[in-house]
Protein backbone atom coordinates (compact mmCIF):
# COMPACT_ATOMS: atom_id res chain seq x y z
CA UNK A 1 0.00 0.00 0.00
CA UNK A 2 2.78 2.48 0.47
CA UNK A 3 3.14 2.48 -3.11
CA UNK A 4 -0.36 3.67 -3.76
CA UNK A 5 0.28 7.68 -5.28
CA UNK A 6 -1.47 9.09 -1.67
CA UNK A 7 -4.58 10.51 -1.71
CA UNK A 8 -3.97 12.92 0.15
CA UNK A 9 -0.39 14.55 1.11
CA UNK A 10 0.31 17.20 3.94
CA UNK A 11 3.14 18.82 3.87
CA UNK A 12 5.00 20.90 7.02
CA UNK A 13 2.23 21.98 8.57
CA UNK A 14 1.50 23.99 11.33
CA UNK A 15 -1.64 25.37 12.68
CA UNK A 16 -2.13 27.93 15.52
CA UNK A 17 -5.63 29.04 17.49
CA UNK A 18 -4.57 33.14 17.67
CA UNK A 19 -1.15 32.91 19.26
CA UNK A 20 -1.07 29.52 20.56
CA UNK A 21 0.23 26.37 18.21
CA UNK A 22 -1.35 23.17 17.78
CA UNK A 23 0.13 20.99 14.99
CA UNK A 24 3.81 21.28 14.71
CA UNK A 25 5.77 20.46 11.33
CA UNK A 26 3.13 17.17 10.37
CA UNK A 27 3.93 15.69 6.97
CA UNK A 28 2.43 13.11 5.96
CA UNK A 29 0.77 11.04 3.33
CA UNK A 30 -2.80 9.30 3.22
CA UNK A 31 -3.01 6.34 1.10
CA UNK A 32 -6.40 6.18 -1.17
CA UNK A 33 -9.13 3.19 -0.05
CA UNK A 34 -7.74 2.32 3.38
CA UNK A 35 -8.88 3.60 6.76
CA UNK A 36 -6.63 6.04 8.19
CA UNK A 37 -6.70 6.37 12.12
CA UNK A 38 -5.82 9.34 13.92
CA UNK A 39 -4.87 8.04 17.68
CA UNK A 40 -3.41 10.19 20.87
CA UNK A 41 -4.14 11.67 24.25
CA UNK A 42 -7.35 14.37 24.14
CA UNK A 43 -5.63 17.98 23.26
CA UNK A 44 -2.79 16.59 21.28
CA UNK A 45 -4.55 18.10 18.02
CA UNK A 46 -6.28 15.16 16.02
CA UNK A 47 -9.47 17.22 15.50
CA UNK A 48 -7.54 20.54 14.38
CA UNK A 49 -5.72 18.03 12.02
CA UNK A 50 -8.27 16.23 10.64
CA UNK A 51 -10.71 19.69 9.75
CA UNK A 52 -7.32 20.81 7.77
CA UNK A 53 -8.03 18.44 4.99
CA UNK A 54 -11.83 19.74 4.49
CA UNK A 55 -10.96 23.21 5.56
CA UNK A 56 -13.38 23.28 8.27
CA UNK A 57 -10.92 25.32 10.27
CA UNK A 58 -11.41 28.19 8.32
CA UNK A 59 -14.80 29.11 9.98
CA UNK A 60 -12.78 29.39 13.50
CA UNK A 61 -12.09 33.27 14.42
CA UNK A 62 -8.48 33.97 14.92
CA UNK A 63 -7.25 30.04 13.62
CA UNK A 64 -4.08 30.86 10.76
CA UNK A 65 -1.88 27.68 9.23
CA UNK A 66 1.13 27.32 7.54
CA UNK A 67 2.23 24.51 5.28
CA UNK A 68 0.03 22.95 2.14
CA UNK A 69 -2.61 19.95 2.14
CA UNK A 70 -2.82 18.28 -1.28
CA UNK A 71 -5.52 16.56 -2.35
CA UNK A 72 -5.40 14.03 -5.86
CA UNK A 73 -1.77 16.51 -5.91
CA UNK A 74 -3.82 20.11 -5.93
CA UNK A 75 -3.29 22.44 -3.00
CA UNK A 76 -6.58 23.05 -1.67
CA UNK A 77 -5.06 26.39 0.56
CA UNK A 78 -4.21 27.49 -2.89
CA UNK A 79 -6.07 30.97 -3.70
CA UNK A 80 -9.38 30.23 -5.99
CA UNK A 81 -9.67 27.32 -4.26
CA UNK A 82 -13.29 26.16 -4.43
CA UNK A 83 -14.25 25.27 -1.10
CA UNK A 84 -17.83 24.19 -1.75
CA UNK A 85 -16.92 21.64 -4.08
CA UNK A 86 -13.35 20.16 -1.96
CA UNK A 87 -16.05 19.85 0.84
CA UNK A 88 -18.56 17.80 -2.09
CA UNK A 89 -15.53 16.14 -2.16
CA UNK A 90 -14.56 15.52 1.63
CA UNK A 91 -17.23 14.38 3.67
CA UNK A 92 -17.42 14.71 7.54
CA UNK A 93 -19.07 13.30 10.08
CA UNK A 94 -18.87 14.88 13.41
CA UNK A 95 -18.28 13.44 17.03
CA UNK A 96 -21.81 14.45 17.94
CA UNK A 97 -24.40 13.04 15.91
CA UNK A 98 -26.23 15.93 14.77
CA UNK A 99 -29.34 15.08 12.47
CA UNK A 100 -31.31 18.27 10.92
CA UNK A 101 -34.33 18.69 12.21
CA UNK A 102 -36.01 17.38 8.96
CA UNK A 103 -37.59 14.51 8.03
CA UNK A 104 -35.01 11.12 7.56
CA UNK A 105 -35.70 11.94 3.63
CA UNK A 106 -34.83 15.35 3.82
CA UNK A 107 -31.93 14.93 5.92
CA UNK A 108 -30.08 12.78 3.02
CA UNK A 109 -31.57 14.87 0.33
CA UNK A 110 -29.99 18.11 1.83
CA UNK A 111 -26.69 17.75 0.31
CA UNK A 112 -27.80 17.00 -3.61
CA UNK A 113 -30.40 19.36 -2.89
CA UNK A 114 -27.91 22.60 -2.20
CA UNK A 115 -25.90 21.15 -4.77
CA UNK A 116 -28.76 21.57 -7.37
CA UNK A 117 -30.35 17.89 -8.14
CA UNK A 118 -34.19 18.88 -8.33
CA UNK A 119 -36.11 15.92 -9.82
CA UNK A 120 -37.76 13.85 -7.25
CA UNK A 121 -36.78 10.59 -8.67
CA UNK A 122 -33.48 11.30 -8.60
CA UNK A 123 -33.54 12.29 -5.13
CA UNK A 124 -35.00 9.22 -4.17
CA UNK A 125 -32.66 7.02 -5.72
CA UNK A 126 -30.06 8.92 -3.93
CA UNK A 127 -31.21 8.81 -1.02
CA UNK A 128 -32.14 4.93 -0.84
CA UNK A 129 -28.60 4.33 -2.28
CA UNK A 130 -26.71 6.26 0.36
CA UNK A 131 -28.77 5.09 3.46
CA UNK A 132 -28.13 1.24 1.68
CA UNK A 133 -24.54 2.24 2.17
CA UNK A 134 -24.62 3.44 5.23
CA UNK A 135 -26.40 0.46 6.39
CA UNK A 136 -29.42 2.40 7.23
CA UNK A 137 -32.17 1.70 5.01
CA UNK A 138 -33.62 -1.84 6.14
CA UNK A 139 -34.16 0.26 9.76
CA UNK A 140 -35.80 3.30 8.47
CA UNK A 141 -37.33 2.33 4.97
CA UNK A 142 -41.13 3.07 5.72
CA UNK A 143 -40.41 5.81 7.80
CA UNK A 144 -38.75 8.19 5.56
CA UNK A 145 -41.13 11.17 6.18
CA UNK A 146 -40.73 10.93 9.62
CA UNK A 147 -38.45 13.43 11.80
CA UNK A 148 -34.52 12.64 12.32
CA UNK A 149 -34.79 13.56 15.93
CA UNK A 150 -36.87 10.22 16.43
CA UNK A 151 -33.94 7.86 15.86
CA UNK A 152 -31.78 6.31 18.15
CA UNK A 153 -27.98 7.85 19.01
CA UNK A 154 -26.75 4.91 16.82
CA UNK A 155 -29.09 5.11 13.89
CA UNK A 156 -28.69 8.73 13.96
CA UNK A 157 -24.56 8.77 13.92
CA UNK A 158 -25.53 6.64 10.40
CA UNK A 159 -27.81 8.89 9.11
CA UNK A 160 -24.97 11.52 9.01
CA UNK A 161 -22.70 8.93 7.56
CA UNK A 162 -25.81 8.04 4.53
CA UNK A 163 -25.61 12.37 4.51
CA UNK A 164 -22.36 12.39 4.13
CA UNK A 165 -22.35 9.69 0.91
CA UNK A 166 -25.28 11.48 -0.60
CA UNK A 167 -23.50 14.17 -1.91
CA UNK A 168 -20.76 11.47 -3.62
CA UNK A 169 -17.34 11.91 -1.79
CA UNK A 170 -13.85 10.50 -2.43
CA UNK A 171 -12.66 11.04 1.20
CA UNK A 172 -14.71 10.28 4.33
CA UNK A 173 -13.10 12.53 7.74
CA UNK A 174 -14.73 10.99 10.63
CA UNK A 175 -13.96 12.43 14.15
CA UNK A 176 -14.82 10.27 17.01
CA UNK A 177 -18.10 9.13 14.89
CA UNK A 178 -18.56 6.17 17.88
CA UNK A 179 -17.60 8.07 20.92
CA UNK A 180 -21.26 8.82 21.92
CA UNK A 181 -22.63 5.54 20.92
CA UNK A 182 -23.37 2.45 23.32
CA UNK A 183 -20.98 -0.77 22.61
CA UNK A 184 -23.67 -2.46 19.91
CA UNK A 185 -24.17 0.45 18.07
CA UNK A 186 -20.73 1.43 18.17
CA UNK A 187 -19.57 -2.68 16.97
CA UNK A 188 -22.68 -1.28 13.74
CA UNK A 189 -20.82 1.78 13.35
CA UNK A 190 -17.30 -0.53 13.00
CA UNK A 191 -18.35 -2.53 10.77
CA UNK A 192 -20.11 -0.09 8.31
CA UNK A 193 -16.52 1.52 8.25
CA UNK A 194 -15.03 -2.01 7.05
CA UNK A 195 -17.58 -2.14 4.06
CA UNK A 196 -16.56 1.53 3.11
CA UNK A 197 -13.06 0.80 2.93
CA UNK A 198 -13.18 -0.41 -0.63
CA UNK A 199 -14.51 2.93 -1.96
CA UNK A 200 -13.46 5.67 0.35
CA UNK A 201 -10.53 7.50 1.80
CA UNK A 202 -11.21 7.11 5.27
CA UNK A 203 -9.29 9.35 7.98
CA UNK A 204 -10.90 9.04 11.70
CA UNK A 205 -9.68 10.47 14.86
CA UNK A 206 -10.78 7.70 17.99
CA UNK A 207 -9.16 8.16 21.45
CA UNK A 208 -10.31 4.62 21.39
CA UNK A 209 -7.13 2.42 20.71
CA UNK A 210 -8.98 -1.10 20.18
CA UNK A 211 -11.01 0.73 17.84
CA UNK A 212 -8.37 2.13 16.17
CA UNK A 213 -6.99 -1.60 15.94
CA UNK A 214 -9.97 -3.12 14.56
CA UNK A 215 -11.04 -0.89 11.73
CA UNK A 216 -7.70 0.54 10.44
CA UNK A 217 -5.12 -0.03 7.87
CA UNK A 218 -3.00 2.36 8.99
CA UNK A 219 -2.44 4.69 12.43
CA UNK A 220 -1.02 7.50 13.15
CA UNK A 221 -0.22 8.71 16.83
CA UNK A 222 -0.08 12.16 17.95
CA UNK A 223 0.80 13.54 20.81
CA UNK A 224 1.29 17.53 21.77
CA UNK A 225 0.66 18.52 18.29
CA UNK A 226 3.03 16.30 16.93
CA UNK A 227 2.89 13.85 14.28
CA UNK A 228 5.28 11.09 16.58
CA UNK A 229 4.95 7.81 14.57
CA UNK A 230 2.51 6.81 11.52
CA UNK A 231 2.36 3.50 9.97
CA UNK A 232 0.64 -0.08 9.72
CA UNK A 233 -1.67 -0.70 12.48
CA UNK A 234 -0.32 -4.10 12.92
CA UNK A 235 3.36 -2.51 13.47
CA UNK A 236 1.95 0.22 15.75
CA UNK A 237 0.61 -2.13 17.99
CA UNK A 238 3.24 -4.85 18.07
CA UNK A 239 6.31 -3.35 17.34
CA UNK A 240 6.04 0.65 17.35
CA UNK A 241 9.10 2.44 17.08
CA UNK A 242 9.09 5.03 19.26
CA UNK A 243 8.90 4.87 22.89
CA UNK A 244 6.39 7.67 23.09
CA UNK A 245 4.00 5.34 21.18
CA UNK A 246 4.63 2.18 22.99
CA UNK A 247 3.89 3.92 26.46
CA UNK A 248 0.66 5.17 25.18
CA UNK A 249 -0.56 2.00 23.32
CA UNK A 250 0.19 0.13 26.44
CA UNK A 251 -1.64 2.44 28.58
CA UNK A 252 1.02 4.20 30.82
CA UNK A 253 -0.24 7.81 30.36
CA UNK A 254 -3.04 9.55 28.39
CA UNK B 1 -30.51 28.77 63.32
CA UNK B 2 -29.57 27.94 59.48
CA UNK B 3 -33.19 27.02 59.21
CA UNK B 4 -34.56 30.00 61.00
CA UNK B 5 -32.48 31.95 58.94
CA UNK B 6 -33.46 30.80 55.51
CA UNK B 7 -37.18 30.55 56.56
CA UNK B 8 -36.92 34.52 57.25
CA UNK B 9 -35.58 34.73 53.50
CA UNK B 10 -38.13 32.64 52.23
CA UNK B 11 -41.19 35.16 53.58
CA UNK B 12 -39.51 37.90 52.48
CA UNK B 13 -38.74 37.03 49.04
CA UNK B 14 -42.36 35.76 49.47
CA UNK B 15 -43.77 38.99 50.59
CA UNK B 16 -41.86 41.08 47.74
CA UNK B 17 -43.47 38.71 45.32
CA UNK B 18 -46.93 39.16 46.89
CA UNK B 19 -46.67 43.09 47.39
CA UNK B 20 -45.79 43.33 42.97
CA UNK B 21 -48.84 41.01 42.48
CA UNK B 22 -51.38 43.35 44.73
CA UNK B 23 -50.06 46.25 43.23
CA UNK B 24 -50.82 45.38 39.76
CA UNK B 25 -54.03 43.89 40.28
CA UNK B 26 -54.93 46.36 42.10
CA UNK B 27 -54.34 48.67 39.19
CA UNK B 28 -55.45 45.96 36.76
CA UNK B 29 -59.04 45.71 39.19
CA UNK B 30 -59.21 49.32 39.30
CA UNK B 31 -59.02 49.86 35.54
CA UNK B 32 -61.55 46.90 34.92
CA UNK B 33 -63.93 47.80 37.30
CA UNK B 34 -64.09 51.18 36.40
CA UNK B 35 -63.77 50.81 32.49
CA UNK B 36 -66.12 48.07 31.67
CA UNK B 37 -69.35 50.19 32.01
CA UNK B 38 -68.26 52.62 29.97
CA UNK B 39 -67.16 49.82 27.07
CA UNK B 40 -69.54 49.22 24.64
CA UNK B 41 -70.28 48.79 20.83
CA UNK B 42 -70.26 52.59 20.05
CA UNK B 43 -67.14 53.43 21.84
CA UNK B 44 -65.19 50.82 20.55
CA UNK B 45 -66.62 51.74 16.98
CA UNK B 46 -67.12 55.29 16.84
CA UNK B 47 -65.19 58.36 16.08
CA UNK B 48 -65.21 60.58 18.94
CA UNK B 49 -67.05 63.82 19.37
CA UNK B 50 -67.06 66.71 21.55
CA UNK B 51 -63.35 66.35 21.46
CA UNK B 52 -63.19 62.80 23.34
CA UNK B 53 -66.17 63.73 25.98
CA UNK B 54 -68.11 61.25 24.20
CA UNK B 55 -68.38 59.17 21.34
CA UNK B 56 -65.86 55.99 20.88
CA UNK B 57 -61.96 55.68 20.10
CA UNK B 58 -62.07 53.69 16.97
CA UNK B 59 -59.42 56.26 15.22
CA UNK B 60 -57.28 55.91 17.81
CA UNK B 61 -57.47 51.70 17.56
CA UNK B 62 -57.09 52.22 14.10
CA UNK B 63 -53.87 54.87 14.29
CA UNK B 64 -52.33 52.32 16.81
CA UNK B 65 -53.15 49.26 14.98
CA UNK B 66 -51.18 51.37 12.05
CA UNK B 67 -48.69 52.36 13.65
CA UNK B 68 -47.55 48.89 15.52
CA UNK B 69 -48.15 47.23 11.74
CA UNK B 70 -45.82 49.75 10.15
CA UNK B 71 -42.98 49.22 13.14
CA UNK B 72 -43.13 45.80 12.75
CA UNK B 73 -42.55 45.90 9.42
CA UNK B 74 -39.35 48.32 9.10
CA UNK B 75 -38.17 46.70 12.97
CA UNK B 76 -38.15 43.10 11.91
CA UNK B 77 -36.24 42.69 8.72
CA UNK B 78 -33.75 45.20 9.66
CA UNK B 79 -33.65 43.67 13.09
CA UNK B 80 -33.28 40.12 11.78
CA UNK B 81 -30.70 41.56 9.31
CA UNK B 82 -28.93 43.16 12.31
CA UNK B 83 -28.79 40.00 14.38
CA UNK B 84 -27.85 37.87 11.32
CA UNK B 85 -24.36 39.96 10.83
CA UNK B 86 -23.54 40.39 14.33
CA UNK B 87 -23.60 36.75 14.81
CA UNK B 88 -23.17 34.88 11.51
CA UNK B 89 -21.13 37.35 9.83
CA UNK B 90 -18.77 39.39 12.05
CA UNK B 91 -15.91 38.40 13.30
CA UNK B 92 -15.23 40.13 16.93
CA UNK B 93 -13.08 43.29 16.21
CA UNK B 94 -13.47 47.17 17.34
CA UNK B 95 -16.34 47.87 14.84
CA UNK B 96 -18.46 45.34 15.81
CA UNK B 97 -17.89 45.72 20.08
CA UNK B 98 -18.81 49.53 19.09
CA UNK B 99 -21.85 48.28 17.28
CA UNK B 100 -22.81 46.33 20.15
CA UNK B 101 -21.86 49.05 22.78
CA UNK B 102 -24.17 51.30 20.51
CA UNK B 103 -26.97 48.64 21.03
CA UNK B 104 -26.81 48.23 24.42
CA UNK B 105 -27.10 51.56 25.02
CA UNK B 106 -29.72 52.68 22.71
CA UNK B 107 -31.96 50.17 24.18
CA UNK B 108 -31.48 52.11 27.65
CA UNK B 109 -32.40 55.63 26.37
CA UNK B 110 -35.06 57.07 27.09
CA UNK B 111 -38.70 57.24 24.65
CA UNK B 112 -38.98 60.96 24.84
CA UNK B 113 -35.19 61.21 23.10
CA UNK B 114 -36.12 58.85 20.29
CA UNK B 115 -39.65 61.46 20.15
CA UNK B 116 -37.02 63.87 19.35
CA UNK B 117 -34.77 62.24 17.33
CA UNK B 118 -37.41 60.97 14.94
CA UNK B 119 -39.11 64.57 15.10
CA UNK B 120 -35.63 65.73 13.52
CA UNK B 121 -35.05 63.22 11.18
CA UNK B 122 -38.45 62.21 10.12
CA UNK B 123 -40.43 64.66 10.41
CA UNK B 124 -38.61 67.46 9.42
CA UNK B 125 -35.20 66.28 7.60
CA UNK B 126 -37.02 63.63 5.62
CA UNK B 127 -40.45 65.95 5.22
CA UNK B 128 -42.90 63.22 6.06
CA UNK B 129 -44.32 65.80 8.62
CA UNK B 130 -46.52 63.97 11.49
CA UNK B 131 -47.47 60.95 9.99
CA UNK B 132 -48.07 57.01 10.78
CA UNK B 133 -44.85 56.54 8.37
CA UNK B 134 -42.56 58.91 10.74
CA UNK B 135 -44.44 57.25 13.68
CA UNK B 136 -43.61 54.25 13.03
CA UNK B 137 -39.69 54.41 11.72
CA UNK B 138 -39.45 56.07 15.39
CA UNK B 139 -40.89 53.72 17.08
CA UNK B 140 -38.47 51.26 14.91
CA UNK B 141 -35.70 52.72 16.01
CA UNK B 142 -36.65 52.70 19.36
CA UNK B 143 -37.54 48.59 19.44
CA UNK B 144 -34.51 48.03 17.40
CA UNK B 145 -32.00 47.53 19.88
CA UNK B 146 -34.29 44.67 21.55
CA UNK B 147 -35.00 43.47 18.64
CA UNK B 148 -31.53 42.83 17.62
CA UNK B 149 -31.09 41.07 21.23
CA UNK B 150 -33.96 38.60 20.77
CA UNK B 151 -32.98 37.58 17.26
CA UNK B 152 -29.38 36.96 18.47
CA UNK B 153 -30.55 35.18 21.10
CA UNK B 154 -32.82 33.12 18.76
CA UNK B 155 -29.90 32.35 16.26
CA UNK B 156 -27.70 31.47 19.23
CA UNK B 157 -30.01 29.05 20.57
CA UNK B 158 -29.56 27.01 17.15
CA UNK B 159 -26.59 24.10 17.81
CA UNK B 160 -23.72 25.28 16.52
CA UNK B 161 -23.68 21.60 14.63
CA UNK B 162 -26.50 22.42 12.47
CA UNK B 163 -24.06 24.96 10.80
CA UNK B 164 -21.01 22.81 10.77
CA UNK B 165 -22.95 19.72 9.42
CA UNK B 166 -24.13 22.01 6.28
CA UNK B 167 -20.96 23.70 5.99
CA UNK B 168 -19.34 20.20 5.96
CA UNK B 169 -21.70 19.12 3.26
CA UNK B 170 -20.40 21.94 0.65
CA UNK B 171 -23.14 24.25 1.27
CA UNK B 172 -22.37 28.20 1.21
CA UNK B 173 -22.40 30.07 4.39
CA UNK B 174 -26.21 31.64 3.29
CA UNK B 175 -27.19 28.19 2.36
CA UNK B 176 -26.77 26.78 6.01
CA UNK B 177 -28.49 29.51 7.69
CA UNK B 178 -30.78 29.86 5.03
CA UNK B 179 -32.34 26.35 5.47
CA UNK B 180 -30.70 24.82 8.75
CA UNK B 181 -30.79 28.02 10.85
CA UNK B 182 -32.97 30.76 10.08
CA UNK B 183 -36.19 28.51 9.54
CA UNK B 184 -35.33 27.29 13.53
CA UNK B 185 -34.83 30.67 14.57
CA UNK B 186 -37.48 32.66 12.64
CA UNK B 187 -40.28 31.75 15.73
CA UNK B 188 -37.86 33.06 18.44
CA UNK B 189 -37.17 36.25 16.26
CA UNK B 190 -41.15 36.80 15.51
CA UNK B 191 -41.89 36.23 19.53
CA UNK B 192 -38.97 38.88 20.88
CA UNK B 193 -40.07 40.92 17.81
CA UNK B 194 -43.98 41.36 18.83
CA UNK B 195 -42.98 41.18 22.50
CA UNK B 196 -40.70 44.46 22.16
CA UNK B 197 -43.55 45.94 19.64
CA UNK B 198 -45.93 45.14 22.35
CA UNK B 199 -44.39 47.71 24.72
CA UNK B 200 -44.32 50.16 22.02
CA UNK B 201 -47.81 49.68 21.41
CA UNK B 202 -48.62 51.70 24.80
CA UNK B 203 -45.45 54.55 24.23
CA UNK B 204 -46.86 57.64 24.05
CA UNK B 205 -43.38 60.11 23.78
CA UNK B 206 -41.88 58.81 20.51
CA UNK B 207 -45.21 59.51 18.89
CA UNK B 208 -45.87 62.55 20.47
CA UNK B 209 -44.19 64.68 18.11
CA UNK B 210 -43.86 62.47 15.17
CA UNK B 211 -47.67 61.14 14.84
CA UNK B 212 -49.88 61.48 17.09
CA UNK B 213 -52.71 63.56 16.27
CA UNK B 214 -54.57 65.89 19.02
CA UNK B 215 -58.07 65.37 18.04
CA UNK B 216 -58.61 63.25 14.35
CA UNK B 217 -62.13 61.56 14.22
CA UNK B 218 -61.76 60.38 10.51
CA UNK B 219 -59.74 57.63 9.75
CA UNK B 220 -56.57 57.61 8.18
CA UNK B 221 -56.06 57.44 4.43
CA UNK B 222 -52.38 56.95 3.55
CA UNK B 223 -48.91 56.81 5.69
CA UNK B 224 -48.62 60.29 5.48
CA UNK B 225 -51.64 61.08 7.87
CA UNK B 226 -51.22 62.35 11.30
CA UNK B 227 -53.18 59.70 13.24
CA UNK B 228 -54.94 59.12 16.68
CA UNK B 229 -53.20 56.95 18.74
CA UNK B 230 -54.48 54.85 22.43
CA UNK B 231 -51.39 55.89 24.77
CA UNK B 232 -51.90 59.62 23.65
CA UNK B 233 -55.55 59.48 23.64
CA UNK B 234 -55.28 58.57 26.68
CA UNK B 235 -53.19 61.01 28.09
CA UNK B 236 -55.06 63.82 26.37
CA UNK B 237 -58.20 62.76 28.06
CA UNK B 238 -56.76 62.47 31.38
CA UNK B 239 -54.57 65.36 31.74
CA UNK B 240 -54.94 67.81 28.68
CA UNK B 241 -58.74 67.82 28.78
CA UNK B 242 -60.68 71.01 29.99
CA UNK B 243 -63.69 68.46 31.50
CA UNK B 244 -61.16 65.87 32.94
CA UNK B 245 -63.53 64.82 35.81
CA UNK B 246 -66.33 64.55 33.40
CA UNK B 247 -64.37 62.21 31.12
CA UNK B 248 -63.42 60.15 33.57
CA UNK B 249 -65.12 56.87 32.25
CA UNK B 250 -63.48 57.32 29.01
CA UNK B 251 -60.31 57.65 30.52
CA UNK B 252 -61.11 54.15 32.31
CA UNK B 253 -62.87 52.21 28.82
CA UNK B 254 -59.58 53.73 27.00
CA UNK B 255 -56.93 52.52 29.42
CA UNK B 256 -58.94 49.25 29.22
CA UNK B 257 -58.81 49.00 25.11
CA UNK B 258 -55.35 49.59 25.91
CA UNK B 259 -54.51 46.93 28.31
CA UNK B 260 -55.97 44.57 26.43
CA UNK B 261 -54.36 45.37 22.88
CA UNK B 262 -50.93 44.96 25.20
CA UNK B 263 -52.20 41.92 26.90
CA UNK B 264 -53.39 39.89 23.69
CA UNK B 265 -49.99 40.82 21.57
CA UNK B 266 -47.80 39.56 24.53
CA UNK B 267 -49.85 36.57 24.74
CA UNK B 268 -50.27 35.98 21.37
CA UNK B 269 -46.67 35.93 21.22
CA UNK B 270 -45.81 33.59 24.34
CA UNK B 271 -48.64 30.79 22.38
CA UNK B 272 -46.24 31.03 19.47
CA UNK B 273 -43.43 30.52 21.25
CA UNK B 274 -44.65 27.73 23.43
CA UNK B 275 -46.02 26.00 20.08
CA UNK B 276 -42.59 26.47 18.54
CA UNK B 277 -40.76 25.15 21.81
CA UNK B 278 -42.49 21.86 21.71
CA UNK B 279 -41.95 21.47 17.95
CA UNK B 280 -37.95 21.62 17.89
CA UNK B 281 -36.45 19.64 20.80
CA UNK B 282 -32.79 19.38 19.97
N1 LIG C 1 -11.63 26.52 18.38
C1 LIG C 1 -10.51 26.49 19.12
N2 LIG C 1 -10.00 27.64 19.60
C2 LIG C 1 -8.86 27.62 20.36
N3 LIG C 1 -8.19 26.52 20.68
C3 LIG C 1 -8.66 25.35 20.24
C4 LIG C 1 -9.85 25.26 19.45
N4 LIG C 1 -10.08 23.97 19.16
C5 LIG C 1 -9.08 23.28 19.75
N5 LIG C 1 -8.22 24.10 20.40
C6 LIG C 1 -7.01 23.68 21.15
O1 LIG C 1 -6.14 23.03 20.26
C7 LIG C 1 -5.59 21.88 20.85
C8 LIG C 1 -5.93 20.66 20.01
O2 LIG C 1 -7.32 20.44 20.07
P1 LIG C 1 -8.04 19.29 19.26
O3 LIG C 1 -7.60 19.35 17.86
O4 LIG C 1 -9.50 19.41 19.52
O5 LIG C 1 -7.47 17.99 19.98
P2 LIG C 1 -8.05 16.50 20.00
O6 LIG C 1 -9.08 16.37 18.93
O7 LIG C 1 -6.85 15.65 19.77
O8 LIG C 1 -8.60 16.28 21.36
C9 LIG C 1 -6.14 21.80 22.25
O9 LIG C 1 -5.17 22.35 23.13
C10 LIG C 1 -7.35 22.67 22.22
O10 LIG C 1 -7.56 23.29 23.45
MG1 LIG D 1 -11.16 15.93 19.16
Amino acid sequence: MVNDTPKIQVHDLNFFYGATQALFNITMDIPPRRVTALIGPSGCGKSTFLRTMDRMNDIIDGARMTGEVLIDGNNIYAPGTDVVRLRRNVGMVFQKSNPFPKSIFDNVAYGPRIHGVKKQAELVEIVQRSLTRAALWDEVKDRLPENAMGLSGGQQQRLCIARALAVDPEILLMDEPASALDPKSTARVEELIGELRDQYTIVIVTHNMQQAARVSDLTAFFYEGRLIEFDRTKRIYTNPAKKQTEDYITGRFG
Amino acid sequence: MKNAGEGLTYLGLRLATYSVVLVIGYILADIIWHGIPALSWEFLSGPPRQSGAAGGILPAIVGTFYLVSGTLLVALPLGIGGALYLSEYATRNRLTMAIRLAISTLAGVPSIVFGLFGLGLFVIFCNFGASILAGALTLACMVLPTIIVACEEALLAVPQGLRSSSLALGATKWQAIRTNVLPYSLPGMLTGTILAIGRAAGETAPILLTAAAFFLPRLPGSIFDQVMALPYHLYILATQHPEAEKVRPMQYATALVLLLLVLGITMGATILRSRFRKKYRW
